[in-house]
């Protein structure tokens, strides 16, 4: 059983680039260095933040047991996979995590590099590399505790090999987060005609309606490759107020959490929290004893 | 890609001449510097609101691991506890102020050294007999009375708690702001560049201005400011009442000349906020003791602004309200009668109003005067300072737990909008108010008249006005 394991990762790493599309490339790179401005290009994601970043965060701390409010993602080893210019990298270094952000694109690598660097904690606790996630297999094989791969899954080219890759790198137990965008008519009419031809939310070309991925398939393979999906949660972009909220119906966008299953096989950690419901702590200022 | 990027710094830099984002002078400044201490949050100005909001956020949880500095251009004053006679600046200290300040343990501190709570307010006419009288039905605390004095040694305290997370530079003032390109694609630092006039100088991703209504952040931020300044002066002064009384209402009286306030003290001193014109006040100040007294006691029990229209008029309209609402009128009362005034607690300062047309930049917020001025005859002022505290402090709390960039407009932009929706109605209502109450015509004397009889006799509108000035 090793022997074929090496042989897997010695295959993958011959075909070193081929979860990531060359094609794909070429559109991000015109927009390396648009990633900051937060009306521009990219305002979308950055106002994604304020639903992924509480998703990722509240799912962790109900994970836990042990931690505390003013560094809530202390001592969590995230990978920020097609991590662009760093958009949601920074709020997970803020909030205190180790993260390491690829990105296949250099220009972004250097971009988020670039803007990291006059924050000093910042600086300290992400590092980006130019890579593609098949690329650092090898040498972070079950290191991270978490993987998010926010609108990525819709780029890559080889879904499949997507997901056994997270797997490898992500220690047992781990969480991988997903946000993407579903296949549907409706996907077709707001994701692409509205967002991008008529109300230029996103870059023309930025997405191609044959890429994008049902949740059924997406927990599909997740659950075939050693993963159990926890929760899966529609999201809505309103265009008028420039902000994301989440929808019972997953029919545009959506988020996926999901667990890679232990070392025996067993299944999801206990709940240290007494908590059943997956509900968000309240984020209103709270005092210090 | 070097050729994109000097592309985009240039259209990036052609692009901030117009719109809100543009602030003041820039500099872009390379990476030298690096070299000053760079904090989350830079507060201007170490006074009452100030102080708090600092106090605030060095309190808050999500603010653990922050970096935050309070920059105050006077001396620190240390007082443990206080001289026995009364200071000449006190605030009427609203429930919800309260409220901010035990969430951080102030308010603890202020009620062991001094305040004086009450429950009624008296309000009323020199030229009339109307009068509108507040109190909470359960005869709760209406507010409180406190020093100025007495609540900044709370906050120091409180400052003292967390200081190892909020370091606060006394005899610091700030002499130059460098603003930040909103949205860097070039080598320049994100930070705003604060330079003290002794050279220091720091680094913070958000600055606040608490530094008073000549705030120097907001002029260096170039945001407008409408003011005003009033034909008016008040003067402040620690009172001596004739006999000791259970002094739990606090007494204003509309002059035309300005409001004359007695807030109680003590159960045998009350303080004097007296509002009225530059000369008048300038009169008060350099009058013997016994004289100013009898001024005072004048002022509020003296009928001579009457005139028979008016209260007829007034009586009128009395006896209607009394035939549709039985409970709707009460007796005027008069308030205590002083005896001496404390020696050398006489003070005059100029009034105005002003409003900020902007509370918020990209890296900067006003709150308190900076942002906002009011006349005196609500006792808001303060009030509307610790108002925007609790706003303010709740946005950047829920923007510190998603990981946010602190000096991001998204969240200050939500604070503007809630708090100039209060304030702005508050201020423009007081500055009614004032005009309208400076006048001895008739018809605006009758207009008023009539609308504070009907208003003391509509609970429903007395107990809105007083859920309002409470927050």
């Amino acid at each position: 059983q090793l022997s074929l394991f090496r042989f897997t990762v010695k295959r993958l790493f011959s075909t070193s680039r081929s979860s990531v599309d060359s094609k794909e490339m070429k559109k991000f790179q015109l927009l390396a260095h648009k990633w900051w401005d937060e009306e521009g290009e990219y305002s979308a994601l950055h106002s994604m933040n304020d639903i992924r970043v509480p998703f990722i965060r509240d799912t962790l701390l109900n994970m836990s047991s042990n931690y505390h409010l003013g560094n809530p993602l202390s001592g969590v080893k995230i990978l920020d996979v097609g991590c662009g210019g760093g958009l949601l990298s920074e709020p997970l270094g803020r909030l205190g995590a180790s993260v390491t952000g690829i990105d296949p694109l250099e220009d972004n690598i250097r971009t988020a590099d670039q803007h990291k660097s006059f924050d000093p904690v910042l600086a300290k606790r992400i590092q980006y590399k130019s890579s593609s996630l098949e690329e650092i297999v090898e040498e972070s094989m079950e290191t991270f505790d978490v993987i998010v791969a926010s609108e990525v899954v819709e780029h890559v080219a080889d879904l499949e090999m997507f997901i056994k890759c997270c797997s490898r790198v992500l220690k047992p137990e781990g969480s991988l987060f997903i946000t993407t965008i579903n296949k549907t008519q409706l996907s077709y009419i707001l994701g692409i005609v509205v967002a991008e031809k008529i109300m230029g939310i996103v870059p023309e070309g930025t997405h191609e309606w044959e890429k994008f991925v049902p949740p059924e398939e997406l927990e599909r393979l997740l659950e075939s490759n050693g993963f159990s999906v926890k929760t899966v949660n529609g999201m809505l972009y309103n265009p008028l107020s420039g902000s994301w909220s989440w929808m019972e119906s997953m029919s545009v966008n959506y988020a996926m959490h999901a667990v890679k299953s232990g070392a025996r096989g067993q299944s999801s950690p206990t709940d240290a929290l007494s908590e059943s419901e997956s509900e968000q702590p309240s984020a209103t200022a709270g005092t210090a004893v | 890609t070097s050729a994109v990027m000097a592309v985009a710094c240039g259209r990036g830099l052609l692009a901030l001449l117009a719109g809100r984002l543009r602030a003041g002078s820039r500099v872009p400044l390379r990476s030298v510097a690096a070299a000053a201490p760079l904090y989350d949050v830079v507060v201007s100005g170490g006074g009452m609101v100030g102080s708090a909001m600092a106090a605030v956020l060095g309190h808050d949880i999500h603010f653990h691991d922050k970096k935050i500095a309070l920059l105050e251009a006077g001396p620190r004053k240390e007082c443990d506890h206080m001289p026995d006679s009364y200071s000449n600046r006190v605030s009427s200290i609203s429930p919800g102020s309260a409220t901010l300040l035990s969430s951080f343990g102030a308010w603890d501190h202020v009620c062991s050294l001094r305040l004086k709570p009450f429950r009624r307010m008296q309000v009323w006419d020199a030229c009339s007999e109307a009068m509108i009288v507040f109190e909470k039905d359960d005869l709760d605390d209406m507010g409180y009375i406190v020093e100025n004095d007495v609540i900044m040694s709370a906050l120091t305290k409180q400052l003292d708690a967390v200081a190892d997370r909020v370091e606060v530079f006394y005899r610091s003032r700030a002499v130059g702001y460098t603003w930040p390109l909103p949205s860097h694609s070039c080598d320049t630092s994100p930070w705003v560049q604060i330079e003290l006039a002794d050279g220091r100088r720091l680094q913070t991703k958000l600055l606040i201005g608490a530094d008073g209504h000549n705030s120097v952040v907001r002029k260096e931020a170039e945001i407008k400011n409408i003011e005003h300044r009033y034909d008016q002066s008040a003067v402040v002064a620690t009172l001596h009442l004739s006999e000791a009384t259970d002094n739990n209402v606090a007494w204003q009286r509309f002059l035309p000349t300005g409001p004359i306030a007695l807030l109680p003290l003590s159960d045998t001193a009350s303080s004097l906020v007296w509002s009225t014109s530059h000369e008048h006040a300038s009169e008060l100040l350099g009058m013997d003791e016994e004289s100013f007294v009898d001024s005072i006691n004048s002022a509020f029990w003296s009928n001579v602004n009457h005139s028979d229209f008016i209260d007829t008029a007034g009586a009128m309209f009395r006896s209607a309200i009394s035939l549709l609402k039985p409970s709707g009128t009460a007796v005027r009362q008069l308030p205590p009668s002083v005896a001496k005034v404390d020696p050398g607690s006489r003070a005059m300062f100029p009034l105005g109003m002003g409003h900020a047309t902007e509370y918020v930049r990209h890296r900067v917020a006003l709150i308190g005067d900076a942002a906002h001025r009011v006349h005196p005859l609500a006792g808001q002022g303060v009030n509307l300072g610790f108002g925007d505290i609790a706003c303010l402090a709740h946005h950047l709390s829920a923007a510190a737990f998603n990981g946010s960039d602190l000096g991001s407009l998204k969240h200050l932009l939500k604070f503007e909008t809630e708090r100039q929706r209060h304030n702005v109605s508050l201020i423009a209502a007081v500055d009614v108010l004032k005009r309208l109450y400076s006048t001895r015509l008739a018809p605006l004397v009758l207009l008023r008249t009539w609308g504070l009889q009907a208003t003391n006799a509509l609970p429903p509108v007395k107990e809105q006005i007083m859920a309002f000035a409470s927050k």
